[in-house]
Parts: C-alpha cells; structure tokens; sequence
C-alpha cells in the first residue's frame, strides 16, 4: 500500500489534469458546432472567437463545458472517449475486421517480433564474434558505439522503398527496421557481459585446464545473462518504435503506425490516441515478459 | 566483374593489415586505436563504391558513396536550410526546453519523498513506451511548423532526463550528507554544493541519451507534416522521388550532427566531471 498509493496518485494527478484540459482544448471547435445548432455563444463572431483567449471562452460559455467531452472530432479526447474507442475496437469487433486494433496490432507485433529475434541473434553473434577476435572488436566496436549517436530510424522510409523495388514487401523490411534498432543495443550490452568476467575467474578456468569453448560456455556466457537481458528490454522498445515508424511510409494504413497515419490525415484523434495506448500497453507487456523471463532466468543461475 | 573480385581482394587485404595491427605489439597504442577502425570505416566504402559500379546497381537501390559527396556538396544550400529547420529550431530548442524542464522536476521531486515514490515509477514506465508515437498529435496541436517538432523533442527527452537526474541525486552517501550537516549547511547549499556535482555523470548521461532521441524526434515528427522544408520532409519526399542520393546525402547530415552533438555533450561532461574515475586519465 505504501507503494501504491503515491503512484496511484500520480496516476490520478494525471487524469485530472488531462479531464481538465479538455474543455480549454475543444473550446473553438464546440461553440462553432453548438453556434450551428442555434445556441447564443458569446462573443458571437467566429472571428472573434478565433482570435479570443480559450480560458475566457470557457468562462463566458460555461454551458458548454458538458459538449466539449462529446465531440465526434475533438482535438483532445477526454479519456473516457478513448476507453470508448478502445474498448469498441478491440473487444466489440472481429479480430479480422480491419477497424479491429487488435489486427493493426498484430501486423505490427509480427514485424516487432521478427525484427527483435533477428536483430537480437545477429547481435549476440556479433558479440562473440568481438569477443574473440581482437581485430574485430577495435574495427567494429568504435562504429557500433558511434552508430548509437546517428538517428538510424530516420532511414527507415528508404529502406521500405529500397525492398519494395526489388519485390519485398510486408512483414519484413518492417521487421529489418526492426532488427537494425533492436540490434546495437544488444552488441553493446552483450559485449559488456562477455567480458564481465574478471580475471581472477578467468585465471581460474585456466588452471583447471579449461579450453576457450569451455571457458565460453561455462563462464562468459552465464556471467553475461543479465547484462543480455538489461539490453534486451531496451531492445525490445525498440523494435516496436522501429516497426511502428516503417508503418508510416508504407502507406498501407495497415499496422499501429498506419492507423496513427490515418487518424492524422483525417483528423481523427481519438483513433491516434487508441492506437497509441495500444502501443504503449504493447511495449509496456513486452518489456514486462522479458523482465519476468529474466527475473526466472537469473533465479535459476543464482545471479540474484 | 573485376571491380567485385578487385573488392574482394581489398576486403582481405585490409582484413589481414587489421588483424595484424590488433594483434601486433603496438595495438594499445592510441594512433593504432584510431587508425583501425578507420581502416576498417574506409574499406567499407570502397568495397560500396566498386561493388555498386561493378555490379551495376541502379542508384533508385544503392547509390555510389562517391555520388552521395558528389550530392551533399551540391545540394549545400539545401542541405543547410533543412538542417536549420529539423536541427537548430526544432532537436535543440525543444533539447533545453525539455533537459530544463526534467531538470526542474527532478529537484522538486527529490524534495518531496512521496512525489519520489508516485512520479518515479509513472517516468520509469513512460520511458519505455513508443513516445514518437505522440508526434501525429502533437503535430494537429502545434501546427506543421517547428514548434510541433519541438514539443516532440520535449516530450521524448523529458522522462529519461528526469529518471537520470532523480538517480543521479540519490547518489551521495548518508556519510557525506551529515559532513554537509555538521558545517550547518542548509537545503540549498548541499544541494548545489554537494549533491549536484555529485549527480553530474548521471545527468550527463541523460543529456547525452537526449541528444539522439532529440534527433529521431525532430525528424519522425516531420513525417506526418511540416513546411517544405526540413530533413524528415526532405527524407520522406526524396525517397517518393526515388532520389536515393539525396536521402543518403540527408543522412550523412543526420549522422554529422548527431555525433557532433553528442560530442559536444561529451566533451562538455569531460570538463564538468574532470573528477570522476571514469574520466580520470
């Protein structure tokens, strides 16, 4: 309880403040709809009104407040409106519907998925491969941790268009995005690991005669467990913005990405806010699993 | 075909001096440390260049390096406008808007223990979440100009700035505190005296974990609007037009001022922090 209570009311804090804002935010919109509907607004000019302050607004038109929750289009939905939408498009409807989040949110966890497995594998091959070759590790390493400063997402457009014009579609140039985000986090934590060892432990394998492979599979790569799964809920995160972002320019309106597009072409906001409280639930889920799988994992090696 | 088997042979040349360098004596040397990786940064080019003339990729692919530079000194005066627009106006002031922003908070909440317990948990859980998805919203609220990419930008630096700089206040010893406390020191002085300079590598290392995500955030929010300039819109309509050169050209860009940025910061931490071990020669 005592832990709970200062979060749930931070939680609460924000919910406040969010309902609050929401009369000052729809403000323009609801009196332009409600002047059509042959209520007295004032100041009764729509220039005026543009121009007016959106706090003085919603003094002098305090009988609107109720309307500014319900807009079909408001510029912030309240969050019940978003519960609503949420709850109508993934419960209510098919799970093979396209207005279905949970579709959209499958196309793009695919992508995720893949991605982080390939980005991930690749990383961890990387790794040793750095490890144990010398020339390796001082030709790679200072571009690997040089690369993390470059914003990678932002080729991400060229990439769907490059695969697109040589016949590959769909889920996996998403999911290469992917791999390609998920991927430096896990070379650079993974390479910390394997060299966590200290040379006490080593020298240790070396005077029970232990060959380079032993001392791999005995030593470094348990020793590296939790350094690989501290990386790989970053990479993780990752992976899903990677995949969200290639959705956009694929222009399919298909994924979380796409419905995020969508909704800011046709000024639907409460679909961006469902599309990225699923995303962010989504994320949350994933980085909550691998850290259940490391808690589990770490316990069975006796590392906590 | 002799370009790719040339390419070939350059790739095991280089491969071989590497590893002969990394093994040999002098490989803890600094000038053998930096010429490596740069031996290995410049073969990658080469074998690109001959591999894309040898076997003749179309430039919509793969464009030569050597057509990318061609790209990026003429297209300069572009290339500058676009960098101004994504970079000064929008990464860097919503950078300090929202680095300043965490930092305020991040006093106000180590002050209070219960704010410490209900804030930390909600920052910690937000900076895990795909933010770059707000950008579609930020956008219809702030307009295509960029005052949109800047909110981005504080949105996305702000919870990372925060948990950092919480930890980073966290890091004095109860020994050192009371020492504060016998020379009758008060809130305010322990603070800018003593725990401060102490969360200064953690602060840094927010600032600096900013300084990329700035960048992503200026440019991904281009891509659901901005004026017709801008390194996102450039991005994203070059590659429309297939003008795969320009979009490379754009990214060099993009790479140049991140690890310039980055840099900066680094460079900055280097003096600030001269007395932690880390950066103790």
């Amino acid at each position: 309880m005592r832990k709970i209570f200062p979060v749930l009311t931070v939680v609460a804090a924000i919910f406040a403040f969010w309902y609050a804002a929401v009369p000052f935010m729809n403000v323009k919109e609801t009196l332009t709809g409600l002047e059509r509907a042959g209520a007295v607004v004032v100041p009764d000019n729509p220039i005026e009104r543009r121009d007016a302050s959106s706090f003085g607004l919603v003094l002098n038109n305090s009988f609107a407040i109720p309307a500014t929750y319900a807009q079909e289009r408001p510029r912030l939905p309240a969050p019940h409106q978003v519960a609503q939408d949420l709850w109508k498009t993934t419960v209510m409807k098919k799970v093979t519907s396209k207005r279905s989040l949970v579709y959209h949110g499958w196309i793009t966890l695919s992508a995720t998925l893949l991605g982080f497995a390939i980005g991930t594998g690749a990383g961890i091959i990387l790794a040793v491969g750095i490890v144990h070759s010398r020339a390796m590790d001082m030709s790679v390493m200072p571009w690997a941790i040089a690369s993390q400063t470059i914003p990678i997402l932002a080729i991400a457009p060229m990439i769907i268009v490059v695969l697109n014009s040589i016949g590959i579609q769909g889920l996996v140039p998403k999911a290469i995005i992917s791999a390609y985000l998920s991927f430096f986090p896990v070379v650079v934590g993974m390479v910390k690991g394997l060299r966590a060892p200290d040379a006490m432990q080593m020298d240790l394998l070396k005077t029970y005669n232990a060959s380079d492979n032993q001392g791999f599979w005995k030593l470094r790569l348990p020793a590296s467990m939790p350094y690989l799964f501290a990386s790989l809920k970053i990479g993780v995160a990752a992976a899903l913005v990677g995949a969200i972002v290639a959705e956009l320019p694929a222009g399919g309106a298909r994924g979380l990405g796409g419905r995020m597009l969508t909704g800011s072409y046709y000024g639907q906001m409460v679909q961006i806010w469902s599309a990225l409280v699923f995303a962010a639930v989504l994320a949350a889920s994933l980085v909550l699993l691998i850290g259940l799988a490391q808690r589990r994992a770490l316990k069975r090696m006796g590392l906590t | 075909m002799t370009l790719v088997i040339l390419a070939f042979v350059i790739w095991v040349a280089m491969w071989a001096l590497n590893t002969r360098l990394a093994n040999g004596p002098r490989a803890n040397s600094r000038p053998i440390q930096l010429l490596v990786p740069a031996i290995f940064g410049l073969t990658i080019l080469v074998v690109w260049e001959l591999l894309v003339h040898g076997l003749n990729v179309p430039l919509v692919i793969l464009p030569a390096p050597s057509h990318v530079v061609a790209t990026f000194f003429n297209e300069i005066p572009t290339l500058w406008l676009d960098f101004q627009q994504t970079f000064i106006k929008g990464a860097l002031s919503g950078y300090v808007i929202g680095c300043g922003a965490a930092f305020a908070t991040a006093i106000l909440v180590d002050r209070y223990d219960f704010l410490k317990r209900g804030l930390l948990p909600v920052g910690n859980f937000v900076a895990a979440l795909p933010i770059v998805g707000t950008a579609p919203i930020l956008v219809m609220w702030f307009g295509f100009d960029w005052q949109s990419k800047a909110a981005v930008v504080v949105v996305m630096v702000f919870f990372p700035m925060l948990v950092n700089t919480v930890a980073g206040l966290q890091e004095t010893t109860s020994m050192q505190r009371d020492l504060m406390r016998t020379y009758g020191a008060g809130y305010w002085p322990s603070l800018t005296k003593l725990r401060l300079p102490a969360a200064m590598p953690f602060i840094f290392n927010g600032l600096k974990i900013s300084t990329t995500l700035a960048l992503i955030g200026a440019i991904v929010a281009e891509f659901f609007g901005s004026p017709t300039m801008g390194m996102g819109f450039r991005i994203s309509t070059s590659v429309g037009q297939l003008a795969l050169d320009m979009v490379w050209a754009e990214i060099v860009v993009a790479a140049l001022a991140g690890s310039a940025f980055y840099g900066v910061v680094a460079m900055t931490e280097k003096t600030v922090t001269f007395w932690h071990p880390s950066q103790r020669k």
